[in-house]
């Protein structure tokens, strides 16, 4: 119990005084979760309008591929870009193993179907309403899903805010890409693994409080801006 | 003022006919090899009782549903769904202010950018929504959304402007501020064709009357005609208030 006492205390201590190994460890995971979230986003929005507008062959096959594929274990997507990116693997040229950017890929990898299921859910549902109108008026099914994620778009942050979660929260793919190597790649969830398997319970639990905090702040952030623009664009 | 497209052929030829059209809705024919034409030109109200296919047979007349069986058949200028514009009994507003669902429409019905500011401002003017061109149009009252509604659908200047029961719900006010988008518009040479249950509404604005039972065509007759001698039991019994069954 004083054990764990003090860790919080050295904790706290490490935030308050602005540490700098936990400043660069918490930059470089913001820096991987928001571009794989963003890079999700733009493929994951216009591929679950798609899904919810689109009438083409296979089309019932491939939403229920997504939605499976909500559930990918992350240490099979970290495996799969492993082998992609390693010397022997097919990308290995470039160079991109034990970089930020591999554990961009699979972050974006493991979001990606959330977000593009969810955003199918709800461009589908306001579908069922805009489909008569959008038809009559001549428009093309681009140009419908167009307008579909436009006017859902205060809807579309909760399935950003999911994939958010996931990719904040994702250890296993990052480890195996990534590899947790100190100032290159570690980032707060494989430090805190790292940390608590030496002992070191003070860093690794910094690093808890601040990833919580963090996680609390952009998801409250991002519903209060959702509310206030939903209530000022359509009441 | 907008100026809506002048209808260029003689009064009496059909804008659209529908021969034969047959729609099945859970094993029914709720349209039983339905014919009917809209005469250009003139406002055309489609009544009947529920259930008798009048909002079904709009929609086949839109383009929106194909029917089992049967044709619609547009006259040889008519571009459909491109001179077609429907307004709904309840309104459909995109999840964006006034301002923001009119420039909608005029971008998808292909306005060049340059004259979409010019066409928007007569909008607002022809509805006089410019006090809440910039209010959420979610937010409006029922009878300022059916305005924008109508609005919006004359922002395509259609040749056939058909309307689903637009002021089923709304008060008297709100009625005749929809009714008076609705004189505009066949004055500007739209043809009109509205589906309604209002007989007061139907004898102040159409010209013609189609009434429709059990997913036929039953009557056909100009207004004044069909309100003073119905000639089918059908029509009869729904203008005295009877329940035909």
């Amino acid at each position: 119990m004083l054990e764990i006492g003090t860790a919080f205390s050295a904790a706290f201590g490490l935030i308050i005084g602005l540490d700098a190994d936990l400043i660069e460890i918490i930059a470089l995971s913001l820096q991987v979760t928001l571009t794989a979230v963003l890079v999700a986003c733009l493929i994951g929005f216009p591929l679950g309008a798609l899904l919810a507008v689109g009438r083409f062959p296979m089309r019932n096959a491939l939403v229920v591929l997504v939605n499976a594929l909500m559930g990918l274990p992350p240490v099979v997507v970290g495996l799969g870009v492993y082998l992609m990116l390693s010397r022997a693997g097919p990308l290995g040229v470039l160079n991109l193993l034990y970089t930020p950017t591999a554990m961009v890929i699979a972050q974006t990898i493991l979001v990606t179907p959330i977000i593009a299921a969810l955003t199918r859910q709800v461009i589908e549902d306001m579908n069922i309403e805009y489909d008569e109108l959008l038809r009559s008026m001549g428009t093309g099914r681009l140009s419908q899903m167009q307008t579909l994620l436009w006017d859902a778009r205060y809807a579309l942050v909760t399935a950003a805010l999911a994939g958010l979660g996931r990719a904040l929260a994702e250890v296993g793919a990052v480890m195996i890409v990534g590899g947790n190597i100190n100032h290159v790649t570690r980032v707060m969830t494989t430090a805190i693994a790292l940390e608590t398997s030496k002992g070191e319970l003070a860093l690794a639990l910094g690093l808890g409080i601040i990833l919580m905090t963090l996680s609390i702040v952009l998801n409250a952030t991002l519903m209060g801006f959702r509310r206030t623009a939903e209530r000022m664009a359509y009441a | 003022m907008l100026e809506l497209v002048k209808a260029a052929r003689p009064e009496t030829d059909p804008l659209l006919t529908l021969d034969h059209v047959t729609l099945i809705r859970g094993g029914a024919a709720v349209l039983d090899a339905l014919s009917l034409d809209i005469t250009a030109g003139v406002i055309t109200a489609i009544m009947g009782a529920n259930g008798a296919g009048k909002s079904l047979a709009m929609r086949v007349m839109a383009g929106l549903i194909a029917p089992e069986a049967g044709q619609v058949r547009y006259a040889p200028d008519m571009r459909a769904p491109r001179d077609v514009s429907i307004v709904f009994q309840r309104p459909v507003l995109l999840r964006r202010s006034v301002r923001g669902n009119l420039r909608h429409a005029l971008k998808v019905y292909g306005v060049p950018r340059n004259q979409r500011t010019r066409r928007l401002a007569e909008l607002l003017e022809l509805g006089r929504l410019g006090l809440i061109a910039d209010t959420p149009a979610r937010a409006l009252s029922g009878g300022e959304q059916q305005r924008v509604a109508m609005v919006r659908a004359l922002a395509a200047k259609p040749k056939l402007l058909l309307l689903d029961e637009p002021t089923a719900s709304l008060d008297p006010q709100a009625t005749q501020a929809i009714e008076q988008l609705m004189r505009k518009a066949a004055d500007d040479g739209a043809t009109v064709v509205i589906v309604t249950h209002d007989r007061g509404q139907a004898k102040r604005l159409a010209q013609d009357i189609r009434f429709m039972h059990r997913g036929k065509l039953v009557e056909k007759a100009p207004a004044k005609r069909f309100f003073d001698h119905p000639t089918s039991a059908a029509a009869s019994a729904y203008l005295s208030g009877e329940l035909f069954l």
